[in-house]
């Protein structure tokens, strides 16, 4: 009897408890929806915002010729040109360096300490302000060796900015490879290094490539380590050697440009180049997303 | 009778401070399959690694003793391992295909053995692909990724591909334990038919496939090898209470 009674009781504390859970979990779901909602209508608003606000200003001489008092025209032609410098160049010197880094680390370095020190120091590395990788670059690069404002200084710089990030997005996809794969290489008779080229690079590539993309994105939106490096150069460079001879000169990409832009308080100019490098980190995430989706079927 | 493939003298194997491998002594015979047997921890991958050094991949492994190839010392110095690893293949427990086409991961070892030819690398493929077993269900994909096979032809994908650059011994780790029944009976044919021409040493767990596939068995405990010889005579009546007790499953 006594047996039944607290049965039911318990079955009762239960049920409040249920309906209890079930008012918590609407809350929570509608905040989450809220948040959501909130996110996308934010992202939504900008985006709108600065398109509707630039696409105006986008015409053909915007993006061929550069800003010229004498020829009255105004345009990011020179910026464009030497974002694509800057972004090269930078990916030069610190993709090998960091693909190399991250082998490494992965696969040859001996002692635990060592790598522990290092990945603490790349990590570090990630959290330091930008401007800061400026001053060094400015430093370093500009007046110790004797580089001055140019986009080789500037690419320098950044590429010393994104190296932990390529080096850990290496070290995360080799880490993901079985180690049944290095066993199988080395077991039939293969060196180390054909190992890790033949095998290991081809299937850590989605995770390297995803780390360069991403590295880019940084490089296209930085602008504080690249103001006191690269300089604010807006000219197209010379065909010929001139093409060459730009490395060394002074070239701001479209964030110099915009920052620019918005201190000399010309608006229209601003929200043009920012409808453009919208336009390029939408275009970079779907590439991103199409690659991985690639990836994830082929490796399946 | 078939002569001695691999001896091996007092092969100890440390680990660090733990010492693996200890006073192994074994003659190995050629053209023959021998089974290494024993509970789990005792040494046997590690035996069976230290046949073709894949124990120097592993930090702070120290060996001593003598392992010999054909009467010569694997260990001396200059020993080249991509030509050592060409005579003695292995097959791991986990099939391990490459992330690459069926095609390409048999023709893996006779590229690193510098074969060039398109028309070579084709009749090596097939080769080896028949040999075993799998040709029938993969000549019309060879093109295709081998993550696309199931788990037991993997694993035969496996064995063609360590064929693929002619060993003269096999080192099998486990090499159905991750496998169903009738890809086990399938890699158990295939044994039976390599031990004609090839030199086959396989880690077994399991005491019927010993018995079914083995001519020479060796029971090892504790880094040791309490007793070895010739299958049947192991599995009816062994001289070593250990062994008898482990054959007959009385032991982890
Ligand atoms: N890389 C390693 N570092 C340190 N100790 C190891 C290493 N590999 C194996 N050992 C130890 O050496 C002993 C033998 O291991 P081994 O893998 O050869 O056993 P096994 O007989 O193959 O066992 P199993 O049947 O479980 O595969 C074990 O005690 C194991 O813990
Ligand atoms: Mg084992």
């Amino acid at each position: 009897m006594t047996r039944k009674v607290n049965y039911s009781a318990s079955l009762c504390r239960h049920d409040f408890g249920l309906l209890h859970a079930r008012i918590k979990d609407a809350v929570a779901y509608t905040a989450i929806y809220l948040a959501a909602f909130y996110a996308v209508l934010v992202l939504a608003g900008i985006i709108l915002y600065v398109f509707a606000k630039g696409f105006p200003v986008l015409d053909l001489p915007f993006f061929t010729t550069v800003t010229s008092v004498v020829n009255g025209t105004v345009g990011i032609a020179g910026n464009m040109v030497n974002t694509v410098y800057i972004v090269v160049l930078t990916l030069i010197a610190a993709v090998p360096t960091g693909v190399g880094a991250a082998v490494w680390l992965n696969e040859y370095a001996a002692s635990c300490k060592a790598v522990r020190l290092i990945e603490f120091a790349t990590e570090t590395l990630t959290g330091i302000p930008s401007i800061v990788f400026g001053m060094f670059g400015m430093v370093f690069f500009g007046t110790t060796l004797g580089l001055g404002y140019s986009i080789l200084t500037g690419a320098l710089t950044l590429s010393l900015m994104i190296l932990p990030l390529i080096t850990r997005s290496t070290q995360e996809a080799l880490r993901a490879v079985p180690d049944g794969y290095r066993d199988g290489a080395i077991g039939m008779g293969a060196t180390k290094w054909h190992m890790i080229r033949t095998i290991l690079l081809p299937s850590a590539m989605p995770g390297i490539v995803t780390g360069i993309l991403l590295a880019v994105g940084r490089i296209v939106g930085e602008s504080a380590a690249l103001l006191f490096t690269a300089g604010s150069g807006y000219l197209l460079p010379d065909v010929g050697s001139g093409l060459v001879h730009k490395i060394m000169e002074s070239g701001g990409t479209l964030t110099i440009q915009m920052y620019l832009s918005m201190a000399r308080a010309e608006y229209d100019t601003a929200f043009g180049i920012a409808a453009v490098l919208l336009c390029m980190v939408l275009a970079f995430n779907l590439l991103l997303k199409l690659l991985t989706r690639r990836w994830n079927r082929i490796s399946r | 009778m078939n002569g001695i493939k691999i001896e091996t003298t007092d092969l100890n194997l440390y680990y660090g401070n733990h010492h693996a491998l200890k006073a192994v002594t074994m003659d190995i015979r050629a053209d023959a399959v021998t089974a290494l047997i024993g509970p789990s921890g005792c040494g046997k991958s590690t035996f069976l690694k230290a046949l073709n050094r894949m124990n120097d991949l592993t930090k702070g492994v120290r060996i001593t003793g003598r392992v010999r190839l054909d009467g010569v010392d694997i260990y001396a110095s200059g020993v080249d391992m991509t030509a050592l690893r060409r005579r003695v293949g292995m097959v791991f427990q986990q099939p391990n295909p490459f992330p690459m086409s069926i095609y390409d991961n048999i023709a893996y070892g006779p590229r690193i053995h510098g074969e060039k030819s398109r028309a070579r690398l084709d009749a090596v493929v097939e080769r080896s692909l028949r040999r075993a077993a799998i040709w029938e269900e993969t000549k019309d994909r060879l093109k295709k990724p081998a993550a696309g096979l199931s788990g037991g032809q993997q694993q035969r994908l496996c064995i063609a591909r360590a064929l693929a650059v002619e060993p003269e011994v096999l080192l099998m780790d486990e090499p159905t334990s991750a496998l169903d029944p009738a890809s086990t009976l399938k890699i158990e044919e295939l044994l039976l038919q390599l031990k004609r021409s090839y030199t086959v040493v396989i880690v077994t767990h399991n005491m019927q496939q010993a018995a079914r596939v083995a001519d020479d068995t060796a029971f090892f405990l504790a880094g040791e090898v309490i007793e070895k010889g010739r299958t049947k005579r192991l599995f009816s009546g062994a001289q070593d209470t250990r062994t008898r007790d482990y054959i007959a499953g009385r032991y982890g």
